[in-house]
Formats: structure tokens, C-alpha cells, sequence
């Protein structure tokens, strides 16, 4: 690294004009918690860094039409700071609040958790269950697309070069809907989900599911939205027949690896645990929606 | 005049003023405001940074190191190989260390030094390191301790042969020492048993994971002399290995030590001091060397891997009539685990007449093991204490009950040889019966288990000396390093003994060059050993204040004695004198005999051995097999303690460092030999919202060689811990789990295979 | 290398500083200011030895690079005493003994204090997860999380 160089744009426009123009390789940093660690272990070797913290409308929480837009840059403190979002959304607060400790959440943004691509990222499982869009800037414009969309593989994302995730955005929640997201890990903080699960479920008058999205983290390679499981709880009370099925058909959508984190065959058992756990929260949240 | 070691016993009549209380420990203030300097934070004017290049392979011969590229970039000032380190005989203490720390021959584990550089900024060294061309040829390798034993398993060493086997050995072997301990007649005593049970454990290797990685500066000048600063556990140590395997004269080394960030053991020898010196003298600047944490767990520490095949009898009264074991203790590459640990203090908590123990070292393809809290026995107790737990069941016993009517008691003889004197082994369970937490109702689902402990406490070299200043306060300064309090718990034996408030007396640790030979600060020697030397000091002190004042008053010196920090005449008979307070004796050192001090070389005996118990309520989610330490409590006898509050946080330190051994510490390796967790992120040791507050009973059944009585606390609160976390389990979950760490994919294995995991 | 000029404030104090691109915070607070008393650990955010705060929020500063305290304002445990008169945490742990050899204190006594200010009146359990990110080996973090409430309680006018 004989050359870095760091830039802190203060509009879209500018990190534009930096990350277009950049000779050699050019990272966004926003929270920097895995990025200076990479940087420090030579993971990667980048020529600039474009600093998004100080853009402005990246560090804004706005209510749009009911929903949320959250900014891109925002940090895990700063969303679990707002009471409005904290009310609405607390399944994605569950996950943003286990990014880190405190002191990573004071840095780490839900972009940078999504963009790192990590496939035991704590945010994109509840983000991805609640239906959020992820809204993207490059040099063709702009374009939203669902956040499962985002993540390809470990530590790779769809994103063209010189485009920039900038913001999420939450419809409006429905009423009688609640959602939650819950992790294995073997300590109580300071880990990385094992197996991570978010569940979303919208009940009608009587109670009855009728819409739900389910998704597992750190069981394959990108976050999984599991259709199937999703299906296990749609025109069901969510009674013990249905949460049996979903625990199933959470294990059967694993395909999870052996490794220092965890063996396949826990990860599917306790995806199937987790999903019938974190289904009973969201449940019991919707009730009172 | 006779020593303190003689003359001085324990007192029980004495009423004590200092000894017992908790004033601020001295080092507190500077390190509650940043102000303390550790390791890394000595910056000296010209200061090069040092970064050492590691082997990324597990096993592989050192065919050449190209380092010319690297001394041609600009700021560079010094590199470091294996040429730069005199060639000492392999399989010598020296040679072991010298290869440890600079590779020779062929590398050994991940992370092996293999060549070093000094630069101007940390980001030149870092660049320069990777100039450095190595060329290795790669070797099979072996990371599993039973697998090095076998037939045909690669060899680390081709000069090794088995020490304690009989008979020639004509190949070279992994297996360093095979270890026998016995006493009576095992045979005859599992006949006599009515039950017998039997089992067989696993440990992974667990690191000491002090929070502060190991930093030096190092600055040796034309003349041959070398200043070292750094963190240690034991400057003389220190001193006399580096002079060792630099071969340079003990004397022109100068240790001082930093303020250390946790230890554990893991600081006892050194690693990269060593290459900061050669590094220093090269470059003829200072060199400064911190670690990192990916260096700590790939280098340093940690601790040995285990397997162990247990079996014991007693008969249906509850009389333990035999004990058997076959052991394993990974060493790392080298030798040096202090596995004797593990045979001779396995069983020690019982008074045994049968006892047959076979123990083997075995080096394999990962870092040489170092010390920790009671080497090499935690992990072999966590078996013994279950099947323990079992007899108990079996007899149909209370546990605490049934490990009484076998407690080990004065007069008793252990396998190696000792026959302890007054130890509270028994005050300590019965103390444990009485807690709340014994008492107490099960709450439903949990598991409650309960485990003993026990560590020899150790003694040894030790200096120390007491000088009083002319205003009449004191300073106090050892050779032994300052682990977790001993300059407050010294300072206030020295103020009880001097009859003066602890607020004047002032502890210093010394260098090398002040002080005489100290043992390694470490098996639970210091507060006791240089206790007795400071004490010793006290009264050589308070001998020369009696002097002075019979020659002011003109009396014989028999006529005068010291009370309550002041010279008074022995009787009326002497003469009518007022008191003299030290204060006043020392004013006139001047005008008399010069100042006013004590000075104590002790190879100090009589540690009195510590036994501890532990109860541990546990609660197991049959869903994920994680477990919920959830209530927790430490009984142990400190024999007296100087300072309650920081026995306590030994008690309490120790039991969580084992909950984290227990249930979650481990060395994971991949196929290719390299260590896969070197980090806090993987290598999970407990965090705060992990654990439940720990209670302490602190027994007091004084050492009778101690002129307070204290024993030795830092090792034995780690002893029991994975004992009594594995048989919470058992009792939680029906099944005793053998294999350490209990993580949550074991755990629900076992719930698992016997059809009991829920949602 | 070029270095890059930046102005930060530590401790109420302003000071110039050059660095290089890749230094974090806590490089420059030690190698540069020499301000030793936030403490290395780790370098990658998981044992909080490093805490120091950054505009009012607490962070690791192992995870923030040098260049971007450029205009900020850096508080640092040996800001923390007011003078010779130490914070009331300070004190509780001097008189608790919430520290053993004390190389996590200065983060933990950062974080704590950080959480007293936000929450003057925290039970067990939020002490304990406020603080996960500083690793302690010492001392079973029983005496730290009884310091702080005792702390707390002393700063609550009790």
C-alpha cells in the first residue's frame, strides 16, 4: 500500500465523479468495521477510499409515504436511536442491534452490512423478510431493487462498478403484521450468527396468516428468502401443525458448510429451532399490531 | 540471625490492623487514568518498529531465506534470521527456545518465526516483510496428539527419544516422556470396590488470552549491553534465556518490567524479545516489538490438549479404594507442558491408598504450549470430578458428603511424595455445604453440579528489600513481577509488621540489575513468597531500629523492644524513655548509623497447598444445546487473606476463565495445519453479558509456614471449573458430556443421539 | 508515502497531526500523540480495549482511521478525571477492585461512562450487554459491572 488515498465527499454526485474516475481500485467505506480490518490484515489492497459519512441525504432517516427511508450510512446506533423506526420495524432493529458491540454499531452502517456481502450479516435476514428495497445510484442513475438481490456470494455483491447503494426503503407496514429475527450463537454478543432467521407475517381479522417471508442467514452462501417456508404458515393460525412444517422446511432450505463456525448438521437443526422461535415472536407481535 | 523460614510461624493470637482490609492497590490510580505503561506504550527517541515474518505452514523443512529485497527498502535498518542466533544443540532447553523463537532447521507450526525486520514505521516493516523470500519444502504434518504417537505419524524431532522407557529406542519418536506414578496396589484396590466406574475425555488446547499481546522495546548499545523493557512474569528469567540463546553474559542484559496486561502463565518465556535484541544490536537503535493478536494465538500460549482414560472404584460406603488413569498431554513442538502436573494433582483432593498413573508428552505441529493457571490439570480434573459425581450418584451419596468422607487431611501422602501438613480441604466443603447455593431449591431444568479442586501453590527464589526514609515512611521493592495486586498485599504486610497505616509504605518492582534471582511470578508463589522476604526484610528493619535506640539511650539491645510502629523499653527496669516512633529513629540516621533498611535472598518453602470447590447451576436450551451458566459460586481456602477483595477477584477471574474453557475455547485447526480462530472473534472467550455474578466464600485455614498464613490463590479457582460446568450439564441433561470445550454443537449431539432435543 | 494533515481535538486539546492513510485512531493517539492509555488489544473491533469516544459516540478507534478525526473531537481516558479529582467510575473501581492488571480498564471506564450518561440508572443486564464489547480476562467481570453500579448510584445522588 504505498499510495492510498482517502476522499470524504460531501454529495452523491462527487463520490460519483471520485469512484468513476479512480485509477486502480477504488472501495466505498462507510462504517469501516470490516473494511479498515480488511485493509489491516492485506485482504485487500485499494488504491482510494471514498467516505460516504459525510453525504448528507446516506445519513438521514425519513418517513416517505407511510414507510421508511433509511439511509445507507446511517448507523446501527442511530437506527435503533429512533423510536418511530424501533416501533415499526423491530425485527430489523433485532438484527442491526447484533451487528456488533456497541462501539462497532457507534460505526457500522446497515449499507456496509448489507454491501460486505457477509453471509452471516446479522441486518439482511430482517431486512429481506420485511420486504425492504435497497435504492441504488451509479453512473446509469438510479434504480431500486429488493435487498436479497444485493448479495451474490460471500463478500460479492450485484452492484456495477461505481454504484452505491444509498438508501433502503420500508412500505408501510400493514396492520395485524409483525415481524422478528433472532440468531444462534454460541455466545450472547460479540459473535457471528451461526444460524441467523427473519420472519415477517401479516394476519387478517380472525388471525389467519396471510402473507409471510421468511429468511435464513449464514446457511448458504448469500441470505436465503425461503419461499417454502414462507408457504408453511400462509392460510394457517400459525398453530403447532404449521410451526412443525416451517421448522421443516427451514432445515430442508439449508445449504449450509462445515466450518470453525459450525457443523452442516447443526446449522439445519437449529435453522429449523429458530425459525419456529422467531415465527412465535412475529407472531405475537402481529397480534398486537 | 535465623530467617523468617525458621523462627517465624504462623500466629493465630496476633490481632491484625492492616492484614485483611482492602486499601487502593498502588498501580490502581495509573490505571483507572491511562497512566500506566504496559508493553507497548514505552516509545524510546530513534525507535524502529520490529515485525516478525511467520511460517504459513504447519510443517516444512527451511531451505533458504532471501531477505535482500527487504534490506534495500528504504527505512529499513535491520533484518533478522536464524544466522543472526548462535546454533545451540537441538533437544537442549536452550536449543528448544532458540528454535522456538527463530526457526532453524525446518519451521514447526503455523506461525513459526522465520525471519524479522526493524524499520522506521511499522507500515515499512510490514512492507519489507513481505520482500522476504522463503523457500520451504513442505512436510506432513500432524496437529492431533494420539495421532503423533502412532506408527509412521510424520516426527518433528529426528533426535527424539522417549525419557522413562526402558530399553534402547532406535527411532526417533513424537512422544517426549512417558510418566509413571503410583502408590499401593491398584489391583487389589479396584477388587475391593463395589463399584467401579470409568471414562474417557478430550480437551482442545485453550489460550491464555490476556487482553494485553506481549510488547517490548529492546536497545542494546556498541559496549555489548542490552536494556529490555517489556512485559514478563519473570525478569531474571527473561534475562538469563535471552543470554542464553544470544549467548551473551546474563549481566549485560538489563530487565525491566512494564506493567503487565494479564498473563496467566502465558508470560512466563519469551518470544519476541529475543529477536527485538538482536534486531537492536544490528541496528544499533532501540527496537520496539508488540504482537498482534493474530501473532498471540498463533505463537504464544496456549495451553495443552488432553486426552485422558479414567477409571476409579469405591466401595458402596462411599470409600474411594482406587484410581487409574492413562493421559496424553499435547506439548506443542516442544517440550515443556509441565504435564506432571496433570498425574500428580488429579487425584490429590482424595486421600488415596491406590493409585496407578500413566502420562505421556507428546509434541506435535502446533505452537509450544506455555503455562496457564495450574498446567495440565484443569482438564484432566474435568474427568476425574464426573466420575466423582458418579461414585456419589452410585453410592447414593450427597455430592458434597461423599467427596468428605474421601478428602485428603493432614498426615495424608500424596502420589508424589508430599505429606501435607494443616490443609482446609475439609473446612472448604464443609463451607461450600452451608452456602445459599447449596441450600438452595433446583430451580426446574437446571443442573446443578459440583466439583473440587486442588494446586501444590509453589515457592522458590525470591528477593526483596525494605528501606525506611528518614520522614519514616517505607519503601519495599521485590524481584517478582506484579501480577494482579502483590505490591498492595506486600506493602501491607510490610505496614503490620512496622505498625504503620499502608498509606507509607510504597512497593516497587525492580529490574534486573537491582535485585537478586527471582523464579518466574507465577503457580501461586508471589504474594506468599515475597511475603516472607518482605516480612523478613520488616524484621531485619525493625532489629536495627531496636539497635539504634539502645545506643541513643544507652541501654543493652535486649532492654528494648518494638510495639505498634514504635521502640519502647522492655521494662521499667531498663529506664524511663519515651517511645521512639519510627519516624523519630529514622530522622537521626545521619548522625548515627546510616539509613534504616532490611534485605532478604530466600529459596523461600513451605506454600501451603490450596483446594477449592465449585457450584455451578446450569441451564441447557435443548433446542441449540447452548448453556446458561446461571448461578455460580467459589469456596476456597486462602489460608489468610491479606487482601479479601482481591482474593476474591482471583476466585472469580479463575472460575470464568474456566466457563469459557469449558463451554466455548478451543484451537481450531484446518486440514492444512493452520490455526483457523487466531482472533476474539472465533476464539470466543466469555463476555460480560455471558456470565452471572460469582460468589466467593473465602475459607481461612491458615498455612502454618506463614507468618499470616496465607496461601497460594491465583491457580487453584481454575481447577474445578470444567468439572463442575460438565457435571451441571450431566445433572441438567442426564448425560455427562466428555469432550471440552461442551460447545453447542456437542451439546446437541448428545441431546440429539439420545432423543432428548426440543424446539 | 504522502501524509495527510489533519486537526483534531483530543481531551479539549488541539493538536496537528500527519498521518498515513492506513493509520487507525489509535495509531495516531499512541504512535503520534502518544497518548498510551487507549490501549491495542485486538485491531479488529472485538476486545473494546481501544474505546474512546469520537463527536460524543463511543467507538473502537482501532476501527477508524486516522484521517477521518480530521474536525472531530476525541475524548480519551486520560481526559476523564476532572483535574486531580477522578470520575466518580474511576473511583468505585479503585475502591471496588473492578480492575485486576487494568489493560481493559480504560476502555471499559470509557464505555461505562458513556452508558451513564444515556442511562444514569442501568439494572445488571444492561451493564453487562452495554459492556460485551470489553473483553475482561481478569476478573470475571463481576467486580467491574459492581463498580459501575455503585458508580451510578454515587452519580444518581444516592
Amino acid at each position: 500500500m504505498t499510495g492510498l488515498r482517502y476522499e470524504a465527499p460531501e454529495n452523491l454526485n462527487a463520490a460519483m465523479a471520485l469512484l468513476g474516475g479512480a485509477e486502480g481500485s477504488a472501495r466505498v467505506m462507510a462504517g469501516g468495521t470490516d473494511l479498515i480490518i480488511q485493509i489491516d490484515n492485506e485482504m485487500i489492497e485499494p488504491d482510494l477510499l471514498v467516505d460516504i459519512k459525510n453525504i448528507k441525504e446516506m445519513r438521514s432517516i425519513d418517513q416517505v409515504d407511510g414507510g421508511y427511508r433509511v439511509g445507507a450510512a446511517v448507523t446501527g446506533m442511530e437506527l435503533m436511536e429512533h423510536e418511530g423506526f424501533c416501533a415499526t420495524w423491530p425485527g430489523v432493529i433485532e438484527g442491526v442491534s447484533l451487528i456488533g458491540s456497541i462501539q462497532v454499531k457507534g460505526r457500522a452502517t446497515v449499507g456496509g452490512n448489507v454491501c460486505n456481502s457477509s453471509p452471516a450479516a446479522d441486518s439482511p435476514p430482517p431486512l429481506i423478510a420485511a420486504g425492504a428495497t435497497a435504492t441504488i445510484v451509479g453512473p446509469n442513475g438510479s434504480r431500486d431493487i429488493p435487498v436479497e438481490d444485493i448479495a451474490v456470494g460471500p463478500g460479492k455483491t450485484s452492484l456495477a462498478k461505481g454504484e452505491i447503494v444509498v438508501a433502503f426503503n420500508f412500505a408501510k407496514r400493514p396492520a395485524h403484521s409483525g415481524e422478528a429475527y433472532q440468531r444462534f450463537t454460541p455466545r450472547t454478543e460479540m459473535d457471528i450468527a451461526v444460524v441467523g432467521v427473519g420472519v415477517n407475517l401479516t394476519l387478517d381479522g380472525d388471525g389467519t396468516c396471510i402473507a409471510a417471508r421468511v429468511c435464513l442467514g449464514a446457511v448458504a452462501a448469500t441470505a436465503l428468502l425461503v419461499d417454502e417456508a414462507a408457504a408453511t404458515l400462509i392460510g394457517t393460525k400459525v398453530d403447532e401443525a404449521a410451526l412443525d412444517n416451517l421448522a421443516k422446511a427451514a432445515s430442508a432450505a439449508c445449504r449450509p458448510i462445515d466450518d470453525k463456525r459450525g457443523t452442516i448438521e447443526f446449522r439445519t437443526d437449529v435453522a429449523g429451532v429458530l425459525a419456529r422461535r422467531v415465527a412465535l415472536v412475529a407472531l405475537e407481535r402481529a397480534r398486537k399490531n | 540471625m535465623a530467617t523468617i523460614l525458621e523462627d517465624s510461624k504462623f500466629n493465630p493470637d496476633q490481632k491484625l490492623k492492616v492484614v485483611g482490609t482492602n486499601p487502593v492497590k498502588h498501580d490502581g490510580p495509573d490505571k483507572v487514568t491511562g497512566r500506566a505503561k504496559f508493553g507497548a506504550d514505552m516509545y524510546l527517541p530513534g525507535m524502529l518498529f520490529g515485525k516478525i515474518l511467520r511460517s504459513p505452514h504447519a510443517h516444512a523443512i527451511l531451505k533458504s531465506i532471501d531477505t535482500s529485497a527487504a534490506e534495500a527498502l528504504p527505512g529499513v535498518n535491520a533484518v533478522a534470521t536464524r544466522d543472526d542466533f548462535p546454533e545451540l544443540q537441538a533437544g537442549t532447553p536452550g536449543g528448544d527456545l532458540s528454535r522456538n523463537i527463530m526457526a532453524r532447521e525446518k519451521v514447526l507450526y503455523d506461525g513459526h518465526p522465520v525471519a524479522a525486520v526493524a524499520a522506521t514505521s511499522e507500515s515499512i516493516a510490514r512492507r519489507a516483510l513481505k520482500l522476504i523470500k522463503v523457500e520451504y519444502e513442505i512436510l506432513p504434518h500432524v496437529i492431533d496428539p494420539v495421532e503423533a504417537m502412532q506408527p509412521g505419524a510424520p516426527i518433528l524431532h529426528s533426535h527424539l527419544r522417549t525419557k522413562g522407557v526402558e530399553g534402547a529406542q532406535d527411532t526417533p519418536t513424537n512422544v517426549v516422556e512417558r510418566l509413571v506414578c503410583e502408590m499401593g496396589d491398584v489391583e487389589k484396590g479396584f477388587a475391593a470396590a463395589d463399584f467401579i466406574v470409568e471414562g474417557e475425555y478430550d480437551s482442545k488446547p485453550m489460550h491464555q488470552s490476556y487482553i494485553e499481546p506481549q510488547g517490548c522495546v529492546a536497545s542494546a548499545s556498541q559496549d555489548g549491553q542490552i536494556e529490555l523493557y517489556c512485559c514478563t512474569q519473570g525478569i531474571h528469567v527473561f534475562r538469563d534465556r535471552i543470554g542464553e540463546i544470544l549467548k551473551i553474559d546474563s549481566a549485560k542484559i538489563r530487565v525491566s518490567q512494564s506493567e503487565m496486561g494479564g498473563g496467566f502463565g502465558g508470560k512466563t518465556s519469551p518470544y519476541a524479545e529475543p529477536v527485538a535484541a538482536v534486531l537492536s544490536r544490528k541496528s544499533a537503535r532501540p527496537v520496539k516489538i508488540v504482537l498482534t493478536r493474530n501473532e498471540v494465538f498463533r505463537c504464544t500460549g496456549p495451553v495443552s490438549a488432553t486426552k485422558s482414560k479414567i477409571k476409579m472404584g469405591c466401595t458402596k460406603d462411599g470409600k474411594i479404594t482406587a484410581a487409574q488413569a492413562d493421559l496424553v498431554f499435547q506439548t506443542g513442538a516442544f517440550t515443556g507442558s509441565m504435564f506432571f502436573n496433570g498425574p500428580w494433582a488429579m487425584f490429590t483432593r482424595y486421600a488415596l491408598d491406590n493409585i496407578h498413573t500413566v502420562a505421556c508428552e507428546v509434541v506435535s505441529n502446533r505452537p509450544k504450549v506455555n503455562a496457564f493457571r495450574a498446567p495440565c490439570v484443569p482438564q484432566i480434573v474435568f474427568g476425574v470430578e464426573a466420575l466423582v459425581s458418579e461414585m456419589a450418584n452410585k453410592v447414593g451419596m450427597d455430592q458434597i458428603d461423599f467427596r468428605l468422607k474421601n478428602a485428603a487431611k493432614e498426615g495424608d501422602t500424596t502420589v508424589f511424595g508430599q505429606t501435607f501438613e494443616r490443609i482446609g480441604f475439609v473446612e472448604t466443603l464443609e463451607a461450600a455445604k452451608q452456602t445459599d447455593h447449596y441450600k438452595s431449591k433446583l430451580p426446574e431444568g437446571w443442573g446443578r453440579g459440583v466439583s473440587t479442586g486442588f494446586w501444590f501453590n509453589r515457592d522458590g527464589d525470591t528477593t526483596g528489600s525494605l528501606t525506611i526514609t528518614p520522614g519514616g515512611s517505607v519503601t519495599i521493592m521485590v524481584g517478582t513481577s506484579d501480577v494482579a495486586g502483590s505490591r498492595i498485599s506486600l506493602s501491607m504486610m510490610a505496614a503490620e509488621e512496622l505498625g504503620v497505616p499502608v498509606e507509607k509504605v510504597r512497593a516497587i518492582l525492580s529490574d534486573t540489575a537491582m535485585m537478586g534471582n527471582n523464579r518466574v511470578t507465577a503457580g501461586s508463589r508471589t504474594t506468599y513468597s515475597a511475603g516472607m522476604v518482605i516480612v523478613d526484610s520488616a524484621r531485619q528493619a525493625i532489629a536495627e531500629m531496636c539497635r539504634r535506640a539502645a545506643e541513643i539511650w544507652g541501654v543493652p539491645v535486649e532492654g528494648v523492644e518494638f510495639v505498634d510502629g514504635a521502640v519502647h523499653p522492655s521494662s521499667s527496669n531498663v529506664g524511663e524513655f519515651e517511645p521512639m516512633s519510627i519516624a523519630e529513629i529514622a530522622a537521626k540516621t545521619s548522625v548515627s548509623h546510616g539509613a534504616i533498611s532490611g534485605h532478604t535472598e530466600m529459596n523461600v518453602t513451605g506454600a501451603g497447598p490450596g483446594f477449592g470447590v465449585h457450584l455451578v447451576d446450569c441451564e441447557v436450551d435443548r433446542g441449540t444445546g447452548r448453556v446458561d451458566i446461571k448461578r455460580y459460586t467459589v469456596i476456597e481456602d486462602a489460608g489468610k487473606a491479606i487482601h479479601p477483595l482481591q482474593v476474591e477477584g482471583q476466585y472469580q477471574g479463575g472460575a470464568i476463565q474456566g466457563v469459557g474453557w469449558a463451554l466455548n475455547e478451543e484451537y481450531i485447526y484446518g486440514e492444512d495445519g493452520r490455526l483457523q480462530n487466531p482472533g476474539f472473534l472465533d476464539y470466543r472467550i466469555p463476555v460480560a453479558s455471558d456470565v452471572p455474578m460469582v460468589d466467593t466464600v473465602i475459607v481461612e485455614v491458615p498455612n502454618p509456614r506463614h507468618p499470616y498464613g496465607l496461601r497460594g490463590v491465583g491457580e487453584v479457582p481454575v481447577t474445578p471449573t470444567l468439572g463442575a460446568v460438565g457435571n451441571a450439564i450431566g445433572d441438567a441433561i442426564g448425560i455427562r458430556p466428555t469432550s471440552l470445550p461442551m460447545s453447542p454443537p456437542k451439546i446437541l449431539k448428545l441431546l440429539k443421539d439420545a432423543g432428548l432435543n426440543t424446539n | 508515502m504522502a501524509k495527510t494533515h489533519i486537526t483534531t481535538t483530543v481531551n479539549g486539546d488541539e493538536y496537528e497531526v500527519l498521518c498515513e492513510v492506513d493509520q487507525t485512531l489509535l495509531d495516531v493517539l499512541r504512535d503520534e500523540l502518544h497518548l498510551t492509555g487507549t490501549k491495542e488489544g485486538c485491531s479488529s473491533g472485538d476486545c473494546g480495549a481501544c474505546s474512546v469516544m469520537v463527536d460524543g459516540r463511543l467507538m473502537c478507534s482501532c476501527l477508524v482511521l486516522g484521517v477521518e478525526a480530521d474536525g472531530k473531537s476525541i475524548d480519551t481516558i486520560e481526559g476523564m478525571a476532572d483535574g486531580d479529582v477522578l470520575h466518580p467510575l474511576q473511583r468505585n473501581f479503585l475502591e471496588l477492585n473492578g480492575l485486576q492488571c487494568g489493560i481493559c480498564t480504560p476502555g471499559i471506564l470509557i464505555a461505562a461512562k458513556n452508558l451513564l450518561e444515556r442511562n444514569p440508572n442501568p439494572t445488571e443486564t444492561e451493564i453487562r450487554f452495554w459492556l460485551a464489547g470489553n473483553l475482561c480476562r481478569c476478573t470475571g467481570y463481576d467486580k467491574i459491572i459492581r463498580s459501575v453500579m455503585a458508580a451510578a448510584e454515587e452519580m444518581r445522588g444516592n
